[in-house]
């Protein structure tokens, strides 16, 4: 093997490839080539980097100095002074455009470890980083029964919004007698703000396809389908590579070390609506049909795809579970309180300085995220609130941000973590303008099948419509509450159980502003 | 072009949306016309309205001819805080249409949609299968201007 001096990480993200990083990537080689550089300097592609600049961003290690912004004018410049001379560009640093405020917490990391390290497009550095251990041990150590017993001891809760304990959705598809029964992964990921999955599939898609791997041992399940938004190119590519190398490495597929598991893993591309990341309508999408809900029960777990019990995870859940299994639930247990154990991907978006992503232990504080991960508010301007959650999230102010982020401090607040977006706003942000925005969302993404979220969603538009042109009156801003209140007693799924949260919240916490709008 | 997509794929309802997704992609008008519909409707032995139901459903299906370039803006809350509804109205005085409609030299469509998971950009839009982010109202003029020039 070569020994390289330094290895340069370009993060191949939507933003870049917009920006030219390929290009950009063969530019660089030139130009290392011109000094004779190119057996010391390793050039790598990799996943996001986990922050945003605009445009092309760089990692070099061992020196962890990031670049952001990066143009193609730069590089005779980067090369002479940073890898001919040892000398940072300080003007393209990272941390100076943010004096230092970022931490990238890498060594507290479960779901996102690999990210912005490894090719994401190379297996070898996913297995040189630990990875396949666990599907190993599993196999080869452990029976079905116990890997469930331990990701139950871990208390390992999904990440797909309602935060329903993964073991415990487990045992009750393992005890099934089938000829078939499949996992359905969610990276449907539709809830605005959210693009946590996106990044972990991008950055490291072996993690995802192991925890499928254990998931499918654990309930008896040798088919795996992973639902994936249709706009998200990359994954859908990276994924595909991925799949196809695990296959040639005897990792998935017949028989796999050698025993008699087998799994076949399947992507499947989604068309565009929020409602197919409910796992009914996701299902009833997969089997060819618009993506209404089902019934329940019975549960997926039970009749699922076909008819078949199929377990539904989240992508992010899935890619807990191979730490869970190589370092065992007390590790595990180790990060967040007792009832909300591990870790969480948050998306930051949004008037923060630095917009991207973090993941901290749960229970962190929202204050605390805001303020170290997203290195606070951008330069100049004064908070107001946060939208946590998505559009089925809450709106909260600043005497809010103290609560930590968990699933039971949540509760207290009446909020919920919802899919991890952050969407912070500053001071002079219109909360009825942006309630407004989230009650066009639901309206265009009520499936219709049930009357109370189908008329339910266009009343408040109507409503808020009202209010936002300054002709809505006191009865109806108490209208809005009670349709919210009647859609959530109601409606068919809990897309029409939603709209109350950011609603209440809104009126809750700035009514003042929806008063002062209205017509008297 | 139909019997190049149908011999990817088994005969099989769970397969229609990928059918769909192929033949829109590959027609140039980005839709589904009513043949199209017929000959699916034939390969799958599902019935037409079925199809015309999930047609209808989602939002990346069209019935009508669309312009090369589909122009997709996304109008959720994180990218409506940063102004996509400015981006809005440039796009339509540069192109001449509103959401919905279709270029008259048949070039761009302009559409809304919902969140393309690209927020940490925000404002964003796609254009066919490229992102766009950080989006001001300088940007998306130079971005129309190259991609009518490089037609
Ligand atoms: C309208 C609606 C949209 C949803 N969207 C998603 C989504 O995009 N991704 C996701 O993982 N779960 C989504 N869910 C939650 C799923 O129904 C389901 O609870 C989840 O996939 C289960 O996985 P988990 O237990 O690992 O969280 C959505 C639910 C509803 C009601
Ligand atoms: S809100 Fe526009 S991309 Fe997410």
């Amino acid at each position: 093997m070569k020994y390289y001096r330094s290895h340069v990480l370009i993060g191949i993200s939507d933003a870049a490839l917009q920006a030219g990083v390929k290009e950009f990537e063969t530019a660089l080689r030139n130009e290392l080539a011109k000094k004779n550089l190119q057996d010391e300097i390793n050039i790598l592609e990799t996943g996001p980097l986990g922050f945003f600049g605009k445009g092309i961003c760089l990692t070099v290690y061992p020196e962890n100095i990031q670049y952001t912004d990066v143009k193609i004018e730069d590089i005779a410049e980067l090369v002479e002074s940073h890898f001919l001379k040892g000398r940072p560009v300080k003007r393209l640093l990272f941390e100076e455009a943010l004096k230092g405020q970022v931490n990238f917490n890498y060594a507290n990391r479960i779901v996102l470890k690999n990210s912005g390290i490894i090719d994401p497009e190379n297996i070898e550095e996913y297995i040189g980083a630990g990875g396949y251990e666990a599907l190993e041990k599993a196999l080869l150590k452990m029976q079905p029964n116990d890997v469930i017993a331990e990701v139950k001891k871990s208390g390992l809760r999904g990440r797909g919004g309602a935060g329903f304990p993964t073991g415990l959705k487990w045992s009750f598809t393992a005890p099934i007698d089938a000829d078939q029964k499949y996992i359905v992964i969610n990276a449907d990921e539709g809830e605005p703000g959210t693009f946590k999955d996106r990044l972990i599939m991008e950055g490291d898609p072996h993690i995802l396809l192991e925890g499928i791997a254990l998931a499918a041992y654990a309930v008896g399940a040798t088919k795996a389908i992973i639902y994936i938004r249709g706009e998200y190119k990359l994954c859908i590519e990276r994924l595909r590579k991925a799949i196809a190398q695990a296959v040639e490495y005897g990792i998935l597929g017949d028989k796999i070390f050698g025993t008699e598991f087998s799994l076949a893993i399947d992507i499947k591309v989604g068309a565009g609506a929020y409602v197919c990341g409910e796992e009914t309508a996701l299902i009833e999408s997969l089997e060819g049909n618009r993506g209404n809900p089902r019934w329940k029960p019975p549960f997926p777990g039970v009749k699922g795809v076909w008819q078949k019990p199929t377990v539904v995870n989240n992508v992010e859940t899935i890619a807990n579970v191979p730490f869970i299994i190589r370092n065992g639930a007390d590790a595990f247990l180790q990060h967040g309180p007792a009832k909300s154990s591990g870790t969480k991907v948050y998306t930051l978006m949004g008037d923060i300085a630095r917009p991207g992503l973090c993941e901290v232990d749960m229970g962190t504080s929202l204050r605390t995220i805001i303020n170290e991960f997203g290195g606070g508010m951008k330069k100049g301007i004064k908070f107001k609130a946060a939208l946590v959650g998505g559009a089925a999230g809450v709106f909260l102010p600043d005497r809010m941000l103290d609560v930590n982020m968990d699933f039971e401090s949540l509760k207290e607040y009446a909020a919920v973590l919802g899919s991890g977006a952050v969407l912070v706003m500053n001071e002079n942000t219109d909360i009825v303008d942006m309630l407004w925005s989230v009650l066009r969302f639901f309206r265009h993404e009520s499936c219709g099948k049930c009357s109370p979220c189908k008329l339910g969603t266009a009343l408040l538009y109507d409503l808020i419509s009202k209010i936002k042109k300054g002709e809505g009156t006191m009865a109806d801003l108490d209208q809005m509450v009670m349709v919210a209140e009647m859609m959530q007693q109601t409606s068919f799924c809990a897309l029409g159980q939603s709209p109350i949260m950011p609603i209440k919240s809104a009126l809750d916490n700035f009514r003042y502003e929806f008063e002062a709008r209205l017509n008297k | 072009m139909y019997e190049k997509i149908f011999a990817k794929y088994e005969p099989t309802k769970d397969n229609l949306i990928y059918i769909l997704h192929d033949i829109q992609d590959e027609h140039p008008q980005h839709y589904l016309s009513e043949d199209a519909v017929q000959r699916v409707s034939e390969y799958l032995n599902v019935p037409v309205n079925h199809i015309y139901g999930v047609i209808t459903f989602y939002t990346m299906y069209s019935t009508k001819p669309r312009g090369n370039n589909i122009i997709r803006l996304c109008e959720s809350p994180p990218c409506y805080l940063k102004g996509s509804d400015n981006i809005y109205k440039k796009l339509k005085t540069v192109l001449g249409v509103k959401a919905g409609e279709t270029t008259a030299d048949g070039l761009f469509t302009l559409e809304f949609c919902a969140c393309l998971g690209v927020c940490g950009n925000a404002p964003v839009m796609m254009i066919n299968d490229d992102v766009y982010g950080n989006l001001t109202e300088e940007s998306v003029v130079t971005i129309i201007e190259k991609i009518r020039g490089g037609k």
